[in-house]
């Protein structure tokens, strides 16, 4: 099974990019949280270099700072979803992939799903592009106001399209049968 | 009342009524967020006249982290007598962006980007 929703486009070689990878066994999630804020952050100062900061230019420099907060955010958030919604019982890595392009940045990030979860998943997917992403973010922040017992936020996805007017895209494959294992990738597109 | 870790920290001034937050939250949900909730009802609680929240020195907060704060207005909302103020810095690109959406949830909001 191969299956693309939203803005979803295959790899093309790039010249510039930054894999960072996590096998899910190795160390249990809770201890390793603290992770994807240290990846995140990584990979924004990493990134600031293609973008440089001119002392006599302010604009350059808040274009700098813009740059490195919103690939902070986006990365952090991409990562905290991908070890939430691992698939525990799979040992199938965790990766996270910044591409620099000429117009903008592709983030991309693959976890294993359990099987029964896609179906749920794949619902709030179409959900999310049908709609408007600023009402449905409004909506959603009063709904979790108002459920006393919610859990997820269910707003990372959310902020990225309505904050910081991102593309996003999924793909679903199956990797392997019998233990079937399935992985989702979800792509961020920005344009800087 | 302070919450301190080597992240973040939150601390409340109860003579001018304001939160402030500074340094990185991201904690990994509803849960570990429980202790800073707990705080800032206990700050909406009193019904001071006008509560402050000052964020200018939070340099980043996850997904989980805006939701708490907008849990916090609104609760704050509810209570009419109660003036809300948001202090964030234009320095950090974030705030920009998602603090805008504190005042589409209570208009009332006083939000001062500094």
């Amino acid at each position: 099974m191969i299956q693309t929703f939203g803005d979803f486009i295959e790899p093309t070689p790039s010249q510039e990019y930054l894999i960072i990878g996590f096998s899910p066994s190795s160390i249990p999630l809770k201890q390793r949280w603290r992770n994807n804020g240290l990846s995140a952050d990584f990979l924004a100062d990493y990134l600031t270099s293609f973008f440089p900061g001119n002392e006599d230019d302010p604009s350059t420099i808040d274009r700098q700072a813009e740059i490195k907060s919103a690939v902070s955010y986006i990365a952090n958030e991409l990562l905290e979803n991908a070890m939430k919604f691992n698939d525990e019982t799979s040992d199938y890595p965790i990766d996270i992939k910044l591409q620099l392009k000429s117009d903008g940045l592709i983030f991309s990030v693959a976890n294993s799903i359990s099987p029964q979860a896609v179906d749920q998943f794949q619902g709030y997917i179409r959900q999310l592009l049908a709609s408007d992403p600023s009402e449905l973010y409004i909506e959603q922040l009063e709904k979790n106001a108002a459920d006393e017992s919610s859990t997820g936020s269910g707003l990372g996805l959310l902020t990225m399209l309505s904050d910081y007017t991102a593309k996003m895209g999924w793909k679903f494959q199956t990797v392997q049968q019998d233990p079937e294992v399935i992985t989702v990738t979800t792509m961020v597109q920005l344009r800087v | 009342m302070e919450i301190k870790t080597k992240d973040y920290g939150i601390c409340y001034d109860p003579s001018t009524a304001t939160v402030s937050f500074v340094g990185s939250l991201r904690l990994s949900g509803a849960e570990d967020y429980a202790p800073i909730v707990q705080l800032l009802g206990e700050v909406a609680d009193v019904e001071p006249a006008k509560i402050t929240l000052n964020v200018q020195q939070l340099e980043f907060l996850n997904s989980s982290g805006i939701n708490m704060l907008s849990k916090f207005i609104i609760e704050v909302r509810k209570k009419a007598r109660v003036q809300m103020v948001v202090q964030g810095s234009q320095r950090i690109a974030w705030q920009g962006k998602s603090l805008k959406n504190l005042q589409r949830l209570m208009p009332g909001l006083q939000l001062e980007l500094l």
